[in-house]
């Protein structure tokens, strides 16, 4: 049964590098953010948290939606990339890691967030006191203790990512070879008869895939975690 | 020269301290709450004053009226806090080498032994802040404070947290490191730690100077 056919393999590695990019993208955003949101007071805060989590909150096809009409062809960002920058989303593989981006931006920046409000804070005024600027604070106190729930966030918006399927269809559609991950793959394929077989494997691979995230993710912020606490 | 003149409002609190000191080490005393921390803390730079000039040795770091407030980070004013905070991610080598990266010093490997033989903490350096006891914390802290070549040394308690046997641990490196010239600003509630560290004393009540002068200004404070 585990004769894995090359449009599954396409699937399974377009996935895996969609949502790779999609998490390496937001990671830098997602700490900018979470640290915005832990440390600082500005008008229009809460207004800008509702919007990270809007995402979570909204059906995923409307957030597939809404991304269409604004980065579509014709959208009013879409069609001004296009003609300005030559970057375009709609029915490319890059959309597919967008959406991805969009739909885990919440769980990723929530752990970093809580991480960041953890941070015992006379530890930076001390780092000040020794002659650290606000950004080498940051480098060197702020982001080393807020590691874990860096990790943390990483790990949950890749899985995110990965299994993403609602707001990724309906943005770039499911083409293979162009936009179709193992997600819209297993939909297609449960779809087709005889299909279930090809859908069982991928169903065993995604499985893998996330089980695999999770160990490493866990590994990871135990050996963080031992670190930090000075041990 | 330490000269602090300055007024800070803290909820129902006014502090409200004017001196000029020349001393070695400038005690700060008084009991809890009388604005020793909220004191040592604007002559940090870690609370802005609502009024008022800080200046050091000629150098205005503070003054409301010409709306000069220079940021901690750029005072070159050592702090050893109560609670040691050293940086838990890094062991004792990297904490007591912090403020040397973060100043950009060049590496100055006989200071940096004088002070760990001075504070007799060669032993740990590869020991994370997690394994040392309370004494030791502190002896890294202030080892920490002096490696990143502070004009001035503030104090908050240094002993505060430490238990009768720690703190006759610590005193004398305190008082070796008077003796190396470093200015320090020592706050305590202690008259007797006082009386063998500082050289000048400004006793604080209620947040208010009651007092100025040699160590003999603690004659009669019991505490």
């Amino acid at each position: 049964m585990f004769e894995i056919s090359p449009t599954e393999w396409t699937a399974i590695l377009l996935s895996l590098r969609v949502a790779v990019v999609a998490t390496l993208v937001a990671t830098p955003l997602g700490i900018a953010l979470a640290w915005l949101l832990a440390r600082r007071d500005f008008w229009g805060k809460s207004m800008l948290d509702a919007l990270v989590h809007l995402p979570l909150v909204l059906p995923p096809v409307v957030t597939g939606y809404l991304l269409l009409l604004a980065l579509g062809r014709r959208g009013f960002l879409g069609a001004w990339l296009a003609d300005h920058l030559g970057i375009v989303f709609a029915f490319r593989w890059t959309g597919a890691a967008l959406a991805c981006g969009v739909m885990s931006f919440p769980l990723l920046v929530r752990p970093i967030r809580l991480s960041i409000e953890a941070i015992d804070r006379r530890l930076e005024q001390a780092a000040g006191t020794l002659g650290a600027a606000p950004w080498q604070v940051f480098l060197t106190v702020t982001l080393p203790l807020a590691l874990p729930g860096v990790l943390a966030g990483m790990v949950l918006g890749f899985a995110k990512a990965i299994g993403e399927f609602g707001a990724t269809i309906t943005f770039v559609s499911n083409i293979p070879g162009q936009t179709q991950t193992i997600s819209s793959a297993i939909y297609s394929l449960i779809q087709t008869p005889d299909g279930d077989l090809a859908a069982m494997r991928l169903v065993i691979i995604s499985t893998v895939i996330a089980m695999g995230a999770l160990v490493a993710s866990e590994w990871c912020a135990r050996r963080a975690t031992r670190r930090l606490h000075g041990n | 020269m330490l000269r602090v003149d300055v007024t800070k409002h803290l909820g129902e609190f006014t502090l409200s301290a004017a001196f000029t000191s020349e001393g070695r080490v400038t005690g700060l005393f008084g009991a809890s709450g009388a604005g020793k921390t909220s004191l040592i803390n604007i002559i940090a730079g870690l609370l802005k004053p609502d009024r008022g000039i800080i200046s050091l040795d000629g150098e205005t770091l503070d003054d409301t009226a010409a709306r000069v407030h220079v940021p901690s980070h750029r005072r070159r004013i050592g702090y050893v806090f109560q609670d040691a905070r050293l940086f838990p991610h890094l062991n004792v080598r990297q904490n007591l080498d912090y403020g040397r990266r973060m100043n950009r010093l060049a590496d100055d490997p006989a200071q940096r032994g004088r002070v760990t033989d001075l504070l007799d903490i060669g032993d740990l350096l590869d020991r994370r802040p997690g394994k040392l006891s309370g004494g030791e914390r502190q002896r890294v802290a202030l080892g920490r404070a002096l490696l990143s070549k502070p004009r001035l040394l503030l104090l908050d308690e240094p002993l505060g947290s430490l238990d009768e046997g720690r703190k006759v641990e610590i005193l004398p490196y305190l008082i070796r490191l008077r003796d190396e010239g470093i200015p320090m600003v020592y706050v305590s509630h202690d008259a007797a730690e006082l009386r063998q560290l500082a050289t000048q004393i400004v006793m604080l009540r209620r947040g208010e100077v009651t007092a100025f002068g040699g160590v003999k200004v603690l004659t009669g404070s019991s505490t």
